[in-house]
């Protein structure tokens, strides 16, 4: 019994350590808003930390920021319309994941096109080895060729 | 012919090295961001002033090429880079407004009267909110508006000599300040 208390407590200080620095005054009354607020302040970047999420700094700006979001939430605007008013004041780098446009094109798409090259260049490559080996033969050595060599094996001690 | 493909390589590693050069180059802030608000219009705001004194709107600055520069008392680098904004103020005549970021009306008060107001005039942004609607993540941040009344140029972090005169003077000056 006393086993599973201090299991359950350990559990708790587990989920207490991953809480956020979402503070309860923050929290929207209505739970499924608070819920759409809290993802959406997952993916906004903390321009101060700039490495951890709004959801997870305790700076004052992503507080206000938090705060800020959960006003257009609660004001009925739709997910892509809360992360944009966001977006217009602080540019693309607010998010955490960037968006698809032609600046981060080679982003999205360079590790995919840099595969494929190596894999052309790899095909081509194990290709050109294979239609080698079946070509058989080298070619024959020359008349001259044949000279040299002969002159070579003579004059090895 | 068939050697240059194996230069493939090199020029990859060259475009590398390039890339790599310019992100460390000395002198740039990787922590700096890009406004997102350039040749934008600057946000409406409306702010009282601190003391009694007149605040700032966006229609007082209407019609002139100004810089806006968000500081506030509790912030180090806005003590560092003041007495630049005085001899811009004092000695270029430089038309300078102030905002004063979640600073509270006493302490900016104090501040200016402390250190000396090289502002024309001075709202208080209480809240932040103007501050978050100019993309402001962190004071001091000085920006440059244009006739129109649109966002030009912004320095993060505490204006130096050099910024002054190799950015934001001759951008000034170009805009017709």
């Amino acid at each position: 019994m006393r086993r599973r208390t201090a299991l359950v407590a350990l559990l708790l200080l587990a989920v207490a350590g991953s809480a956020a620095a979402v503070e309860p005054r923050e929290r929207l009354a209505d739970p499924a808003q608070e819920a759409r607020a809290r993802a959406l302040s997952k993916e906004l970047r903390c321009l101060v930390c700039q490495n951890e999420s709004i959801d997870d700094s305790s700076a004052d700006l992503a507080h206000d920021l938090r705060v800020l979001l959960r006003e257009r939430v609660a004001a009925g605007d739709g997910d892509a319309q809360a992360l944009q008013f966001i977006v217009d004041r602080y540019g693309d780098f607010v998010l955490l994941k960037p968006p698809v446009t032609p600046a981060t094109y080679a982003l999205w798409f360079g590790p995919a096109a840099v595969l494929a090259l190596g894999a052309v260049a790899s095909l081509s490559y194990l290709r050109r080895r294979r239609a080698g080996d079946g070509e058989g033969e080298p070619a024959p050595l020359t008349e001259a060729e044949r000279r040299r060599l002969a002159r070579l094996l003579k004059d090895d001690p | 012919m068939r050697r240059l493909v194996y230069l493939i390589p090199v020029a990859f590693f060259l475009l590398l090295v390039g890339y790599f050069a310019l992100a460390l180059r000395p002198g740039r802030d990787p922590q700096t961001l890009p406004s997102a608000l350039i040749d934008k219009p600057m946000p409406d705001f409306d702010l009282a002033g601190p003391a009694g004194a007149q605040g700032l709107s966006r229609a007082a600055l209407g019609g002139q090429a100004v810089i806006v520069n968000f500081f506030a008392s509790w912030c180090i680098p806005c003590r560092i880079e003041h007495p630049l904004l005085m001899r811009m103020a004092e000695q270029e005549h430089v038309p300078l407004f102030g905002i004063a970021y979640k600073d509270k009306p006493d302490d900016a008060a104090r501040f200016l009267a402390q250190l000396g107001d090289p502002y024309r005039r001075v709202g208080l942004d209480q809240s932040g909110r103007v501050g978050i609607d100019f993309g402001v993540y962190g004071v001091p941040e000085t920006y440059l508006i244009d006739r129109a009344g649109r966002i030009r140029y912004r320095h993060v972090g505490p204006l130096t000599a050099e910024a002054l005169e190799r950015e934001l003077l001759p951008r000034l000056k170009e805009i017709g300040g």
